[in-house]
């Protein structure tokens, strides 16, 4: 997995939502398509992105083969105070790509 | 003369390389619009309940050029407090050979009941949502999306 791409407001005053978007780099294949010799390519996804702020779980998304290649995930958080926002993403063979961002308070 | 020869060889070749695409693609693509696995995904959710009244937003393209990548938002007015807040959204892909896309759960630090993402859409179809709520309530949505070029992930 490549590295991720996250993008929400440098600044945010407490108790406001801000909105956090993300994007990762992946194939996301389906486990239905066909290879030119009519083998099933088998399925390798990232089936979850788990976010956390100051330790404490806000988002979750489990994904299915459903979802686009290069997943673009975006959702919410009610600002309680500065700290750092921690983003999960896991693939299918268990691999796991961890990024830590502080969110600035003013 | 022999140009010609050649030119039908590969003529013969590419007519069958084609002929294998469209067998590899048959299987994904030739899914119909399933009731079934859309109402047993919904009862896994929500047991015997049924959805109450209350909107569930569903952005969606109308009509969508290239089912391999359809943007969409789900969202739930909700004021997202201990007492009342949105636990999870669930979307699903009727027509899709797996229905299940993706669901997305929440806490009341989230603030707001609503999540974005792309999905692939295999044809036309209904793409069906479900929202959890935490006092134990469903509430169910449902849009039509048009798709031109179908993402069978050929």
């Amino acid at each position: 997995m490549s590295k991720p791409r996250i993008k929400f407001p440098e600044t945010a005053k407490a108790g406001n939502i801000i909105e956090i978007k993300t994007l990762i780099s992946h194939v996301m294949e389906t486990g239905q398509r066909k290879d030119a010799e009519g083998k099933t390519v088998p399925r390798d996804i990232i089936n979850s992105l788990v976010v956390s702020f100051a330790g404490q779980e806000f988002f979750r998304a489990s994904l299915q083969p459903g979802i686009s290649a290069n997943p673009y995930i975006s959702f919410y958080l009610r600002v309680p105070g500065p700290g750092d926002i921690r983003f999960i993403w896991t693939d299918d063979a268990g691999n796991s790509t961890i990024e830590e961002l502080k969110l600035n308070v003013a | 003369m022999r140009l010609e020869i050649v030119d039908r060889r590969d003529f013969l070749v590419g007519a069958a390389a084609m002929a294998a695409v469209s067998i590899a693609l048959a299987g994904p693509c030739a899914a119909q619009d399933r009731q079934q696995p859309l109402d047993e995904a919904l009862k896994k959710i929500m047991g015997d309940a049924k959805p109450v009244d209350g909107k569930i937003t569903l952005e969606l393209p109308e009509i969508a050029e290239n089912g391999n990548t359809v943007p969409f938002t789900l969202s739930v007015d909700s004021p997202m407090t201990e007492a009342s807040y949105v636990k999870a959204l669930h979307i699903f892909a009727s027509g899709n050979p797996q229905i299940d896309v993706a669901s997305f759960a929440f806490t009341p630090l989230s603030g707001r009941a609503a999540a974005s993402s792309r999905m692939r859409l295999a044809k036309t179809q209904d793409v069906v949502a479900v929202a959890e709520l935490s006092d134990g309530k469903f509430l169910l949505g449902k849009r039509t999306v048009k798709v031109t070029i179908g993402g069978c992930g050929g």
